[in-house]
Formats: structure tokens, C-alpha cells, sequence
């Protein structure tokens, strides 16, 4: 079974170094305004969000879900000339369900965190389509294909990710 | 209440977190300007990721620079044979175009139109993006310290980029013109219909506002027209890829950028326009030699007369080519090979050099006359003009222009010569 059910004593949760807690978000940030410019397809990916989705799941706690995800997203917006918010609301919602769904399931192996990045993602970019239309009053076109074939990339990239991440990991 | 609140901790303060986002994100968009703290927020979030960006990037730029210039150095001769034979055809056409624009020069003047001229330009790096599909921005390595502005136009050789958005102390935001917020005054170069061009949401660029009833082809390029206050007249923003009916009475019409937007390395910032209306006059004075000439007794009244009835011929004022046959013996040409090189203006690209000395020392130090209207005056003995009257520009003008305008002989310093 990819996704177990367990108690919350039985989940392990993990901490993290301040600088990896610094460090591994900005970078992420960092390297998705930077590839976006050499390789444009990059565009697809959102790495802060596979970033935000890692974190989130590791702590298993969800205010520090939902403020990882609110601190990466409002980062990211900063970056942009949209209203500050925009990634921050969306990330904030996505970090409070990764953390949700940590402390209930193990996703510690390929295939949850596959499957539940693909989820997160998509969910990630229907909130993000909402704000942006009804809040900003951005003219954005919903492609489900578009959307979905995102989403199965961006859980590729983070199945490897997630594993490269894990050795940062520290066991409380 | 106590086991409520700390029952409901997290529920609580994610909804708090969420309505401050809100509430924060409905603030900025009623208001047009942006607040000190959001600014200050950008100004962090730009001045911690640039850096690297910067770093990178030198980094970059100086391998394949001792690459480019010590060890791929192999077929540098064969190319710089092919390289000047395009000069030597560059020329050719260099003559033909200059005839043309003096040409263009005297009906603009007819017309007392106000041209917009590029007079500096800050070369940038394009050094990131903003990573999101949502906003099609870019930023450069310059910022404040080289007097980058907001809402200066960005353009590269090919064409317009987009606009300068918000300027860091080192670095500048740039609104790609693929941008869903952006826009540009369009013009259609043969039909001269006019439109606003903009971005869609999926990153592509179109003309808007053209009707229905127009007449527009695949392949039609379009210009800027100036009308938006940011991007001077007549620079290349694209061309026309696809046309159909558009919703109301409009058509839609789709532009692939002359501008590759997806791969920008290198642009440049427009820091100075300036406006001037071209007249007939700096174009147009006679040459000491040609006026001499003519008052010549020697030159016999009949043949000159055809000459001067020549040179108001537009065929007469064409650059010599290799084909054409010489002029008759005995007969001085009323215009010389020398007096139909190409205008030094007309040479002179819209685009100034990077951070060159200002256009006008350029234009004024290259302009001398017109072939047309120094053949119409030189022909003309009765002007009135005496020699000293008709003396060419001082030599001392001549020197910033020298490195701008390859091949345009000062007039001044032609006449000793013949």
C-alpha cells in the first residue's frame, strides 16, 4: 500500500537546521527565476511549491505548514509585479494540507508522494486561478490537460526531490 | 472556550492568515501605487535572489569569453573575408537607402513632421525572471545607479522588448510585452492602420482594436506608433501570423515578436528620446566646390543647363553603379560620384550607439549636404550664395561621428581634395 493510515504516534516528524529551513526554500525560489530564463519550459515546474509540499509533510505540523507555505508564496510573489498574495494564499492552503495529510498518512515512499504531489499541484493552481480571477482580475484560461500534464511533471521532478530532501532531514 | 480555541488552533490560524492575505491582496489592487511595505517586501525579495543571478552570470559571460577570444579563434580569417564582402555590399546598399531617406527627409519637412529619435541607450544583462507563467517579466542588471526609470522602453535589434516596470538600486523589473498587462501603440506598416498590441494570457501578443472591415495579411509587419508615450515611432514589433474574426468589430490578430521574448540575453534600455523635426535646410548646404564650379567660364552655359535639368530628376541623383555609363567629357556633372554618397543622417541608424555621445553632436557632425538638395543648389548658379555663405560645416564638428558613420566623407574635407 503506497498511503497507510496511521496514528499520530506512529508518524515519525521531523525537524529541520535553520539554514536548511532558510536555505532549501530560497534556493528553490531562486532557481526558478533563474532556469526560467534558460530553458522556458521551466516555467511549468514550481519548485517552491514541491519545497513547500516536502517541508510540510516532514513537520506534520500544520501552522508551520501553513506559515512555510504563506513565507515561500509571498517570497515568490515578490518576484512578480502582481499583488503580494496571490502564491501566498495558495501556498498557505497547500502547506496546511500537506501537514494535514502527513500527520495522518505515511507518504514516505515514490508513490504516495507522487500521487499526492500531482493532487497538491493541481489544487495548488485552482486556488491560484481563483484569486487571480475574481481577486486580481487576471484574464487566466483553464486547461485541464495543461493542468494535469503539469501536475504529472511536477511529481516527477518532486519524487527526486523528496528524496534528495530527505537527507536533510533530522529525527526529533 | 479554552478546549474550543486550542481544539480549532489550527483551523484558527489558518483562516487568520488567509483572511490578513485577502485582506492585504484586495488593498493593493484597490490602490494604484504600491504601499512602502510592499515595496520594501520586493526590494528584499529582488536584492537577496539578483546577486547570485549576477554572479552567475558574470561568471557566465567571462568563460565564454576566454573561450570566444583565445581558443575558438579557428576560421577567423574565412570569416572576416565573407565579412567584408558584406560590407562592400552593405555599402551598395547603404547608398541606395540614403537617397531615399533624403528623399523622405524633404517630405517630412514639407509635412512639419516631429520624428522621435533614440538618443541613449544602457546596454543590460537579462539576469532572471519572474518564474511564474502568470507574469511575463524579466530582470536586468541595471538599476537606479545607471538612471534606469519606470516606464522607459526596452528594445533589442530585432524589436521592442516591453517596458521598464519598477527600478531596485541595481536591478530593474522588465514588463515583457507578451504580458497580459501590457500594451504598445501598433501600426501596420503598409496599411497604416492603427491598434494597440497586447499580451494574452498564454504569452501570446496581439493587435487589438483593428475592424473588421480592414484589409490585413498574413506576413504584414508591425510597427511602433509612438502614440503610446514609451516606445518611439517605427521600431519593429512584429509581424502578423494569423488573422480572424474577432469578438465585436474587431479582428483578432495574432503577432509573433520580432523580439525573441523567450530567449533574451542582452537588451537595451532607452534612457533618451528626443524630438526634432527634420528640415530641408541641414540638409541641404551647398558645397564651396560645387557653387565654384558653376561660376566657372570655362563651363559652357548649354551642357549645364542640361545638367541642372538632370539633377532635378530623381534618376539623376542615384549613386553611381558599377554598370552605369560615365559622365560626358567635357561636361561637368552636376552631380558628382562624391555628392551621391549616402547623407551622413541617412546613414545614421534610428538607434544610437550604446551609451554613444548624444545623437545630435552625431547628426550635426555627419550631416553634410543632402545629395539632392546640394545638386538643386550647385546647379543654380544665380543663388546668390557666395562660397563663404556655402561652406559646409566646421571640421571641428566632425570628430564624435567618426566611429558612427563608417564611409561618409565630411564634405569639408573633401574639397581640397578636388
Amino acid at each position: 500500500m503506497p498511503i497507510t493510515y496511521t496514528s499520530g504516534e506512529q508518524v515519525e516528524v521531523y525537524r529541520f537546521s535553520i539554514p536548511v529551513t532558510v536555505g532549501v526554500p530560497f534556493a528553490a525560489v531562486w532557481l526558478q527565476s533563474f532556469l526560467s530564463l534558460h530553458f522556458p519550459f521551466f516555467k511549468m515546474f514550481d519548485l517552491p511549491l514541491l519545497v513547500t509540499i516536502f517541508f510540510s509533510m516532514a513537520r506534520r505540523n500544520p501552522i508551520s505548514g501553513l506559515l512555510t507555505g504563506g513565507a515561500i508564496g509571498l517570497f515568490q510573489d515578490a518576484l512578480t509585479h502582481l499583488p503580494l498574495g496571490v502564491y501566498g494564499i495558495a501556498k498557505t492552503l497547500v502547506g496546511y494540507g500537506a501537514s494535514s495529510l502527513g500527520a495522518k498518512l505515511d507518504v514516505e515512499n515514490a508513490g504516495a508522494r507522487f500521487l499526492v504531489t500531482i493532487i497538491f499541484y493541481v489544487g495548488h493552481e485552482i486556488v491560484y486561478f481563483t484569486v487571480a480571477r475574481g481577486l486580481v482580475g487576471l484574464s487566466l484560461a483553464w486547461s485541464w490537460p495543461h493542468e494535469l500534464l503539469s501536475g504529472v511533471a511536477n511529481a516527477v521532478v518532486g519524487v527526486f526531490l523528496y528524496f534528495a530532501l530527505d537527507r536533510l532531514k533530522q529525527r526529533t | 472556550m479554552e478546549s474550543v480555541l486550542s481544539r480549532y488552533k489550527n483551523l484558527i490560524t489558518l483562516v487568520v492568515i488567509l483572511f490578513a492575505q485577502v485582506l492585504g491582496l484586495a488593498i493593493q489592487v484597490k490602490r494604484s501605487s504600491e504601499s512602502e511595505s510592499n515595496r520594501l517586501i520586493r526590494i528584499w525579495a529582488v536584492s537577496a535572489v539578483t546577486p547570485f543571478e549576477k554572479g552567475i552570470n558574470w561568471v557566465q559571460n567571462g568563460s565564454w569569453n576566454l573561450w570566444h577570444n583565445y581558443f575558438y579563434l579557428r576560421g577567423v580569417r574565412a570569416e572576416n573575408r565573407a565579412l567584408r564582402a558584406e560590407i562592400e555590399q552593405l555599402r551598395l546598399e547603404q547608398a541606395r537607402l540614403g537617397d531615399d531617406a533624403a528623399q523622405a527627409r524633404r517630405l517630412q519637412a514639407l509635412l512639419a513632421f516631429k520624428e522621435q529619435y533614440i538618443q541613449k541607450t544602457v546596454a543590460a544583462q537579462v539576469i532572471g525572471t519572474s518564474g511564474s507563467e502568470q507574469s511575463r517579466s524579466v530582470f536586468i542588471d541595471k538599476g537606479k545607479h545607471d538612471r534606469i526609470e519606470p516606464n522607459m522602453a526596452v528594445i533589442t535589434a530585432d524589436g521592442i522588448v516591453g517596458k521598464v516596470l519598477t527600478v531596485f538600486p541595481s536591478t530593474s523589473q522588465v514588463l515583457l510585452l507578451n504580458d497580459q498587462s501590457s500594451g504598445a501603440g501598433g501600426i501596420l506598416e503598409k496599411s497604416r492602420l492603427q491598434g494597440i498590441v497586447k499580451g494574452t494570457s498564454s504569452g501570446q501578443v496581439e493587435l487589438e482594436y483593428v475592424m473588421s472591415d480592414e484589409q490585413v495579411q498574413v506576413g504584414d509587419k508591425i510597427l511602433t506608433s509612438g502614440g503610446d508615450g514609451i516606445f518611439p515611432k517605427g521600431l519593429p514589433i512584429g509581424t502578423v501570423i494569423r488573422v480572424s474574426p474577432g469578438h465585436e468589430l474587431f479582428l483578432n490578430i495574432r503577432i509573433q515578436p520580432a523580439a525573441n521574448l523567450a530567449k533574451l540575453e542582452e537588451v537595451l534600455v532607452v534612457t533618451e528620446v528626443v524630438s526634432r523635426e527634420p528640415s530641408v535646410a541641414e540638409g541641404s548646404s551647398a558645397r564651396a566646390v560645387d557653387v565654384l564650379a558653376q561660376r566657372l567660364p570655362s563651363v559652357p552655359d548649354k551642357p549645364a543647363q542640361d545638367a541642372t535639368t538632370k539633377a532635378t530628376t530623381p534618376d539623376s541623383t542615384k549613386p553611381a553603379t558599377p554598370g552605369s555609363p560615365p559622365p560626358a567629357a567635357g561636361t561637368k556633372p552636376a552631380v558628382k560620384p562624391n555628392s551621391t554618397k549616402p547623407d551622413a543622417e541617412g546613414a545614421v541608424p534610428r538607434i544610437a550607439e550604446t551609451s554613444a555621445p548624444a545623437l545630435d553632436s552625431t547628426t550635426s557632425a555627419t550631416k553634410p549636404a543632402t545629395p539632392k538638395a546640394a545638386t538643386v543648389k550647385s546647379a543654380t548658379p544665380n543663388s546668390g550664395l557666395s562660397p563663404l555663405e556655402a561652406k559646409p560645416a566646421a571640421p571641428t564638428k566632425l570628430k564624435p561621428a567618426a566611429p558612427a558613420v563608417p564611409k561618409t566623407t565630411p564634405l569639408s574635407q573633401e574639397a581640397p581634395q578636388q
